[in-house]
């Protein structure tokens, strides 16, 4: 039980319940679509990105806790970040959800706070079926960032 | 009711644990355990009779062939079918997908109808899709009363002699609900179309005797009736496998080969092209020999017992909506389910943690989830070896889930 309760912290419930950031945006400047076949699923973003700065983001889509959540987590942190700033958060989580349990994720200097409320998907690496789940939103952003046309991006 | 829990002895499987729980496998309509006689059986031809098939004029090939024609004996009388007209393929699928192809391609014409139902796995629906777009034919669905049956009502209004193939479920793998085959069986007759019945989930769980379902093709599937993977079967009337093309050519299937033709082997070897999966048919049969020990109705019996059982637990869960039949009459031991708000995924993940194997996504019946408006369902379905405490189980872990989402 205890591994479920990491894995179903009530950060996650409640980002699950309450999406950060949720709808679309008027005039994106890129929207980006990612699903997980195998259990269907789905991450819908826009984004606009000026200068080099992501300045507005919102996302759709349905599917599991853990999808969701990683991606109303992931819009609250990164509205308003430089494009190099979100490429570090997605590399940090990206380690943070590889690494095995009792190393330290990230570095020494407060990763916490970096990583915010989605330091609370640590759990997740525990039940390595569902590590696509908290993937899709980051893959999809990725993605996004990609055929991103600002120049900075 | 005969107790059938002393047979989870014969499935070493059924012994494990999981995540330090006794494991409770719920999962048969997506494959089913195999009990030590399938095992012994498939490892026994190996060890004492491997060799290819019908041409060898060795003592091991006469062994290896009579072994492969018994199991296909056994499967045919199984279904109540002559095996002369009993085709072993690689599953339902690859059935299906021969009749598309090797009946469908020479009978369908641009304008011609071919009716699927909403419920049908992608498995009858998507080979139909493909040899429509060869040949301008077109999809038209039956869709579903309020009982989750299939509404036969909108038949006469799309029934005529455009109509060439009625291919449908004999039992849903999401809802469990009965086909209805005599009705459709009957309006294919009226206006001279054939029938494909998908059995992938009516044989492995009721009695099927093949000459009074009045259908022209039947498929199944080997794993889904205690038997190993990679094999199944396909059964057609005597006329239409005879105006059925072969789609795979090559050895085995042939009579002669020139240069430039070939003419064919008599059905059913005119459907096996190539080295069959012999070890598998073998362990087909020992599968149609165990389900028969037991007898198809004494399981149909249980598992009505069981789901009825289910149907009334799960009824107690607070925010749980069934999707499927209530009346254990119409339907067989799919259960689908949504609880509250909390998404199959995270179900399944839950019941894992206790050992409990669910099935949790749209089931290969994407059509039928966007029907139904739903995205996923959590499923967990049942057969001769599972008993009530395996319900028990499960209800409690759902109840399990509730409290984790917040919800209790």
């Amino acid at each position: 039980m205890a591994d479920l309760d990491e894995l179903y912290r009530s950060v996650i419930l409640d980002h699950y319940r309450n999406p950060r950031r949720r709808g679309k945006l008027s005039e994106p400047h890129v929207h980006a679509e990612g699903t997980n076949p195998s259990c269907g699923d789905e991450f819908y973003l826009d984004l606009i990105v000026d200068n080099g700065v992501v300045t507005d983001a919102a996302m759709q889509g349905q599917g599991c806790s853990i999808s969701q959540a990683s991606g109303s987590m992931m819009m609250e942190a990164i509205v308003g970040k430089s494009v190099s700033d979100v490429e570090d958060l997605a590399h940090k989580f990206r380690l943070m959800m590889t690494i095995e349990e009792g190393d330290n994720p990230v570095d020494e200097d407060r990763p916490g706070s970096v990583l915010g409320d989605l330091e609370a998907l640590q759990g997740v690496r525990k039940f390595p079926v569902r590590i696509k789940c908290a993937d899709l939103a980051w893959t999809t952003l990725a993605d996004a960032l990609e055929r991103s046309t600002d120049p900075a991006a | 009711m005969t107790d059938l829990r002393a047979l989870r002895a014969d499935f070493p499987i059924l012994s494990r644990e999981v995540n330090g729980k006794p494991l409770v496998y719920l999962d048969s309509a997506a494959t089913t355990q195999k009990p030590t006689s399938v095992l012994d059986a498939m490892r026994s031809y190996y060890e004492n009779s491997n060799a290819n098939v019908h041409r060898g004029a060795h003592t091991l090939a006469a062994e290896a062939t009579e072994l492969y024609e018994a199991a296909r004996g056994k499967v045919a009388r199984f279904v109540g079918a002559s095996p002369s007209q009993l085709v072993f393929g690689r599953g339902t699928t690859t059935a299906i997908n021969h009749i598309a192809y090797g009946w469908g391609l020479n009978h369908l014409s641009a304008g011609d109808k071919i009716i699927v139902t909403i419920m049908e796995h992608h498995a009858n629906i998507v080979p139909w899709q493909l040899v429509a777009r060869h040949t301008g034919a077109e999809l038209v669905y039956l869709e579903l009363d309020d009982e989750f049956g299939i509404d036969t009502a909108t038949l006469s209004s799309i029934l005529d002699s455009s109509v060439k193939i009625i291919a449908f479920s004999g039992m849903s793998n999401v809802t469990g609900a009965l086909g209805p085959i005599e009705v459709l069986a009957d309006a294919a007759r009226s206006v001279g179309a054939i029938t494909v019945l998908d059995g992938a989930q009516l044989v492995p769980h009721m009695p099927v005797d093949v000459e009074s379902l009045n259908v022209d093709f039947m498929a199944f599937s080997s794993h889904k009736m205690l038997g190993p993977t990679g094999i199944g079967a396909l059964w057609g009337r005597k006329d239409r496998l005879e105006e059925m093309e072969p789609t795979e050519g090559g050895g085995e299937m042939i009579n002669t080969v020139d240069r430039h033709e070939s003419t064919w082997a008599p059905v059913p070897h005119k459907f096996e092209a190539g080295t069959p999966p012999i070890a598998e048919a073998v362990g087909f049969g020992a599968a149609v020999d165990y389900l028969s020990d037991i007898g198809m109705d004494v399981i149909a019996e249980h598992e009505r017992t069981l789901t009825a059982y289910a149907l009334e637990r799960l009824s107690e869960i607070p925010d749980l909506t069934i999707y499927g039949p209530e009346d254990v009459t119409k339907r067989g031991g799919a259960v689908s389910f949504e609880l509250g708000d909390i998404h199959p995924h995270d179900i399944a993940t839950i019941l894992d943690q206790d050992g409990i194997a669910i099935r949790a996504g749209h089931h290969c019946a994407r059509p039928l989830m966007k029907y139904l408006e739903i995205p996923a369902t959590a499923r967990a379905s049942f057969y001769l070896y599972n008993v009530e405490e395996e319900v028990d189980a499960l209800v409690a872990a759902l109840h399990k889930a509730r409290t984790i989402f917040g919800l209790a």
